[in-house]
């Protein structure tokens, strides 16, 4: 449920060079009102100097923010009212936990009596009830988060940024938080500005993902889309394993190496057409059943080089008839396709035509 | 325990008991030097100092030298003095010390590394050389007063030395690197994520600096100033040169009774009494302000 209070954020035409380096290149970002996106890259991408130019701690060169219909660009940080969560937390390691969350109240002339209850009510919300009195040092890492959280969420702000906040946590404790600040977004709806450079963190917790590479939008799309049909070759090739293979456009069809490549939907025409290709999108096609599997397959002769276990997963490098090297990624269960496999084999690999994503590789 | 002739089940447990005891004594040892130095250079001639005082004028055993202390209304002026002055350069340190370390800490590195030098330059350069350097510049017929006479600002030589204008300037100048030094790493040690938090949660610029910067900066500003007011309870050099002999402080008379009236035991009290009250100082200070946290120069 969106929030009726949340706001929109609208921002166009943000530029913020250092030196010769664009930071940002004439970004243009609409942002719903209540939802959850994320601005995900590689480092040095733009990613935070686009967050801290909405928080006000990046003085962009030039270009608008608009929160609502409020120009906010020429506001100073402390006058923009947006809830924010640091890499480091930023906790104040002179006040205990409930000095921390009040902080907001306490700068916005809140009485006593109701910064106690908000201040208590904000830590239920992250599970941290009667935390109030504990130091910050003789916090877990995983509280010193949810306490940032709280103090962000306290004053109620319309907006809430967050620059990579469960980076520091272990893998474990991440994947928990992430399911958590997704509920505690449906819970409260405020518009959220995620930063991350994990994907799968990406995937996992946005309505929309903003990739975003060298200072500009490389695409901007739903979990789904972004992973299933990428714009481009670099987000395909940043989110997701991918091999890429070049293919010709030959009247309007798409050919590997003389064979004809079965493709969704109609594609628009390419310059440089290439097909892309997901390790867990592929699967070993056994002799037996390639007439039965197969419908609906393109099929790739190839030669297994390397098999390596994972445990949850076996990992299979394979060369193709032209010499490029493709992962398959299979299932460890018994039965599966990859088990009686040895290196040297000659297996059919097939990869089905809705699983087919060409983007122009230029 | 492993008895001998039991089967062995904790191999080797007595001789990798042996190594650890022998790392231990080697890094004992290290210390050696260093004991052997403040025993020669401290304990002993504090020993010899603390013994003399209780020796009067007869040469046998007596209390005089202490219960001259508190007779005579002159060494209680002298005690006074001392504190008076080393309040006051510490006070005056805090107010000049405490912009200037704020200045250095959010220059970026580079110029603050420049504008250290200038700070640790002087702090390098003799003291004695400093002193008289401010005679120079202070005096009646002094680079000041000339200055300010020849420009009309004031028709009479301001009286800036041989008093104590004089010995707080002087004293001030030698001061400033240690109440800088601690404070500033206590500063840098500050994240500017912190600051940036306190903003974003609706701080102004001025609430932001009293409410997370100035307490997070208190540890450096402790550690500053107990330095600074310690040393300067000891000071001789500059009360003895810029003061012009109207500023006596404990340090100062310490030389008169030894120098003037060959009196080592009214000398060695004074030292005693000195010693006893910097370390009362410290202790109290210590027990007021957790000063592991001031050592550790911040949180």
């Amino acid at each position: 449920m969106p929030n009726a209070e949340a706001l929109p954020i609208s921002i166009s035409r943000i530029t913020k060079r250092y030196g010769d380096i664009h930071a940002l290149d004439n970004v243009d970002l609409e942002i719903r009102s209540g939802e959850f996106l994320t601005l995900l890259g590689p480092s040095g991408s733009g990613k935070t100097t686009l967050l801290m130019a909405l928080a006000g701690f990046t003085r962009p060169d030039h270009g608008s923010i608009k929160f609502g219909n409020e120009e906010i660009i020429l506001k100073p940080p402390h006058t923009r009212n947006v809830g924010m969560v640091f890499q480091s937390y930023a906790l104040f390691p002179h006040m205990d936990v409930a000095h921390n969350v009040g902080f907001p109240l306490k700068l916005r002339s809140v009485s006593k009596a109701e910064i106690a209850e908000r201040v208590e009510q904000a830590l239920n919300t992250v599970q941290l009830g009667g935390y109030g009195k504990r130091q910050i040092s003789q916090l877990s890492g995983g509280q010193k988060q949810r306490v940032a959280l709280a103090r962000a969420i306290v004053f109620n702000p319309r907006i809430l940024l967050m620059d990579e906040p469960l980076s520091a946590l272990d893998k474990k404790l991440r994947e928990h938080m992430q399911i958590e600040l997704r509920h505690l977004h449906e819970k409260l709806g405020m518009t959220t500005v995620y930063v991350t450079h994990d994907q799968r963190e990406a995937l996992t917790m946005s309505d929309r993902i903003a990739v975003i590479n060298h200072g500009k939008l490389m695409q901007l799309d739903s979990p789904r889309e972004i992973y299933d049909r990428p714009a481009n070759r670099f987000v395909a090739d940043f989110i997701g394993e991918s091999t890429f293979l070049k293919l010709e456009d030959k009247a309007g069809k798409l050919m590997f190496g003389g064979q004809a490549i079965e493709v969704r939907a109609a594609q628009v025409q390419l310059k440089h057409p290439a097909l892309v290709m997901r390790p867990e999108r592929l699967v070993v096609i056994g002799k037996a059943n390639v007439k039965t599997t197969a419908k609906d397959m393109n099929l790739f002769k190839a030669k297994v080089c390397e098999l390596v276990y994972q445990g949850d997963t076996s990992l299979m490098y394979a060369a193709l008839a032209d010499g490029t090297e493709v992962t398959v990624r299979a299932g460890t269960r018994t039965g599966a396709a990859v088990e009686n496999i040895n290196i040297g084999d000659d297996v059919m690999l097939g990869l089905h035509k809705d699983d087919t994503v060409v983007i122009n590789d230029e | 325990m492993n008895k001998a002739g039991s089967p062995d089940l904790s191999p080797y447990a007595n001789e990798l008991r042996q190594h650890e005891k022998s790392e231990r004594r080697a890094l004992l040892g290290l210390t050696g030097p260093a004991v052997f130095l403040v025993l020669i250079t401290m304990v002993l001639p504090v020993g010899w100092l603390f013994y003399l005082s209780f020796v009067g004028s007869d040469g046998t055993y007596s209390m005089e030298n202490y219960a001259r202390m508190l007779e005579s209304k002159a060494y209680g002026r002298i005690f006074w003095t001392t504190f008076q002055v080393s309040f006051l350069t510490t006070g005056i340190c805090i107010l000049i010390g405490y912009p200037l370390a704020y200045f250095l800490s959010q220059l970026p590195s580079r110029w603050a590394t420049i504008c250290m030098l200038a700070v640790l330059l002087p702090f390098w350069t003799s003291l004695l050389v400093r002193t008289y350097a401010w005679l120079v510049l202070l005096q009646r017929r002094g680079l000041i007063n000339e200055w300010g006479m020849g420009a009309g600002l004031w028709d009479e030589p301001l009286p800036l030395v041989h008093n104590l204008n004089g010995t707080l300037i002087g004293m001030v100048h030698i001061m400033l690197p240690f109440l800088i030094l601690p404070l500033y790493s206590s500063m840098k040690a500050i994240s500017a994520d912190l600051l940036k938090a306190s903003s974003n949660l609706g701080a102004t610029p001025i609430q932001t600096f009293w409410q997370v910067f100035f307490p997070l900066s208190l540890p450096g500003l402790f550690a500053g100033s107990l330095i600074v007011f310690v040393l300067c309870l000891g000071f001789f050099v500059t009360p003895a040169v810029l003061g012009g002999g109207k500023v006596i402080m404990v340090s100062n008379q310490i030389t008169n009774n030894i120098e003037l009236f060959f009196n080592w035991g009214a000398a060695s009290a004074l030292g005693v009494v000195l010693l006893v009250l910097t370390l009362v100082i410290l202790f109290a200070a210590s027990k007021l302000l957790p000063l592991d946290k001031i050592i550790g120069g911040g949180t």
